[in-house]
């Protein structure tokens, strides 16, 4: 059960790029089975985005509770602070938010700020920063197979599920494609300078789509010759027991009642 | 475009979530007739596609680059279904995975970006196509406008969903401003690479693109000197030739019916985006004005002259109403074309 078993368990196929996401620990975190460690994460984000923006405590509690999550599954602050970093271009709006927003203005440091855009920006800057690192620590934590498994165990449509798994096992072989054309151009001297250039990148993509479809068609006769009729035999069913659901849910449980009592204070 | 957690409130959130998974709902179901039982691995294959293309960086100029959305080449090379499906699972993956667009926002990211840029771009595509003299060269034309409508109105749909749960107090028409101009330049990329990748994708493999399926010609067989018909197989050959006119007809009703709609609506809009503007100058917002007035020069030197030069050339508030109205208009066609669809099908995919 869970990541420990899992690890022995993976396939050539998720050893790609998607799965650097993925640290490996023996932890109580990892062992969490997939749909449980998804639903906490979940509902700890809807907690998070219910929360009043002026009870400021409530999200440094959050950010406390992340950590003693984070410490929990050994996952280290440099790696957690590092993946925070695809937020960047949103902080840069939030930053701007200050200067824009409507409502009476403040002077700070010799700058007219909106007071309503300061807390609107604080508002979006900590929820969506609770959110990215709620959402880290659940791809740090949990395999890529697992994770599928678990949106299925959560009622996703199997259809959907399947066509998940299927780009991720292939996202690596076509990105490596385009990687390989993106060679072949440059040893032919090409450079992507400007507009002028777009054609080329253009029949490049066009390339890529007729080998991806050529390549998906491929795999469905070949999956058809092994037996595949719809559907995909879920070999590794993953349970949960009582004390693994309310382990998982102590994180969204305590966060909702930091939620509470920022509405009531 | 990625919408963090916190940005959306969480009713709208869930209204949002609500309507991206009834949406996903019946793109399942379409695909399923658009690809049949190798739904799964096509569609996921085209997932990884779109996922590698958004890697692929065009120079823009002075050193800045874009990359492409793929909802309008996802709806064209695959159809709107499977696209759907493509796009909403590649943003599931990112949000999950990468935390690019946060969880809660799942919903208003999918609805924004999976299912609006398909929808519209598609409809426009293929009431263009009906209209246009078919081609090559008309789908490459239609593919252009579709993919160049597809970004502004995800940007306006981000703009509604913002109207209406927007956690932040920046006002609407900067907003909208801000979002519509970035977003009709950006659409101008994506238009010509989608364009150049559909006709490159139709000068090799002209089977694969799914907007391109009438076009296909019939194989003829030379006899003594002349090209001879080669014979209908049985009967599936004359359904769709008897239904033909009627249909053609059909369309240039719906075009027309959704252009009277368009001037009545972007008669209303005008006059908002121009408040709008109006807003912007007086807050000294004006540089993003002056963008999108030279960004209208590329589209009008495009493809189709008549009827969207003169709503482009108003402004913003005409991308905007014929797109809606191409969209609302051809929601009732598609319906009628819907019941059509069981007695196309058998030619439709007979060529794989």
């Amino acid at each position: 059960m869970g990541a420990d078993g899992g690890t022995s368990r993976a396939s050539a196929f998720e050893r790609g790029g998607a799965h650097r996401l993925y640290r490996h620990a023996h932890s109580p975190v990892h062992a969490l089975p997939p749909h449980t460690k998804l639903a906490a994460a979940f509902g700890f984000v809807v907690v998070v985005v219910s929360t009043p923006r002026e009870a400021m405590w409530a999200f440094g509690v959050y950010a406390v509770l992340l950590g003693v999550v984070a410490y929990h599954a050994r996952v280290p602050a440099g790696f957690l602070l590092k993946r925070l970093l695809i937020e960047v271009p949103f902080v840069a709006f939030a930053v701007l938010m200050p200067f824009v927003a409507e409502g009476e203005r403040v002077d700070v440091l010799g700058l007219s700020l909106s007071v309503n855009g300061l807390w609107g920006a604080w508002n979006v800057l900590a929820k969506g920063t609770l959110g990215v690192a709620a959402s880290v620590l659940l791809a740090s934590t949990t395999e890529l197979r697992e994770l599928l498994l678990g949106l299925q165990r959560l009622r996703l449509p199997p259809l959907l599920v399947q066509i998940a798994s299927f780009m991720i096992r292939y996202g690596d072989v076509i990105t490596d494609e385009m990687r390989r054309m993106r060679i072949a151009r440059e040893s032919r001297g090409f450079e992507a300078r400007g507009v002028r250039h777009w054609g080329v990148l253009a029949k490049s993509a066009g390339a890529l789509f007729i080998r991806s479809y050529e390549r998906g068609e491929r795999v469905h006769l070949a999956m058809v010759s092994r037996g595949y009729s719809g559907s995909m035999p879920v070999i590794d069913e993953v349970t949960a027991s009582r004390a693994q659901w309310s382990y998982a849910l102590a994180l969204p449980s305590a966060a909702l009642v930091v939620c509470l009592l920022g509405w009531t204070l | 475009m990625h919408v963090p957690d916190g940005f959306i409130d969480a009713p709208t959130s869930a209204a949002t979530g609500v309507v991206a998974a009834a949406a996903v709902a019946v793109s399942l179901r379409g695909a399923r007739r658009e690809l049949d039982e190798r739904t799964a691995p096509l569609a996921g294959l085209v997932a990884a596609f779109i996922f590698a293309v958004q890697m692929l960086n065009f120079p823009v100029a002075a050193g800045t680059s874009g990359h492409l959305l793929g909802g309008a080449l996802a709806a064209i090379l695959v159809g709107p279904f499977t696209g759907v499906l493509c796009v909403s699972v590649v943003l599931l993956m990112q949000g999950v995975l990468f935390a690019d667009g946060g969880l809660t926002a799942l919903g208003v990211n999918i609805t924004d970006m999976a299912i609006v840029t398909t929808v519209v771009s598609y409809a426009v595509f293929r009431v263009l196509v009906k209209v246009l003299p078919g081609g090559r060269r008309s789908v490459t034309v239609a593919s252009f406008v579709a993919a160049l409508v597809s970004v502004p109105a995800a940007a306006v749909a981000f703009t509604l969903i913002y109207a209406v749960g927007g956690t932040t107090d920046v006002s609407l028409g900067k907003v909208a401003t801000a979002m519509i101009g970035v977003h009709v330049l950006i659409g101008v990329g994506e238009a010509v690479i989608t364009a150049l990748t559909v006709g490159a994708v139709i000068a090799v493999r002209p089977d694969l693109v799914h907007g391109a399926r009438g076009l296909r010609r019939r194989l003829q067989l030379r006899v003594d000197g002349a090209l001879v018909d080669v014979p209908a197989p049985e009967g599936a050959r004359t359904a769709p030739v008897a239904a033909r006119t009627s249909r053609r007809a059909l369309w240039i009703t719906g075009l027309v019916t959704s252009l009277v709609l368009a001037g009545v609506v972007s008669f209303y809009a005008s006059s908002n985006p121009d408040g709008l503007e109006k807003v912007a100058h007086d807050k000294g917002l004006d540089t993003k004005t002056e963008k999108h007035a030279s960004a209208d020069s590329p589209l009008a030197d495009y493809g189709v002259k008549d009827v969207e030069n003169a709503r482009l050339s108003g402004g913003l508030a005409g991308v905007i109403g014929v797109g809606v109205t191409v969209v609302a208009g051809s929601a009732v066609f598609w319906v009628v074309r819907r019941r059509r669809t069981p007695d196309v099908s058998p030619t439709s995919t007979s060529a794989v």
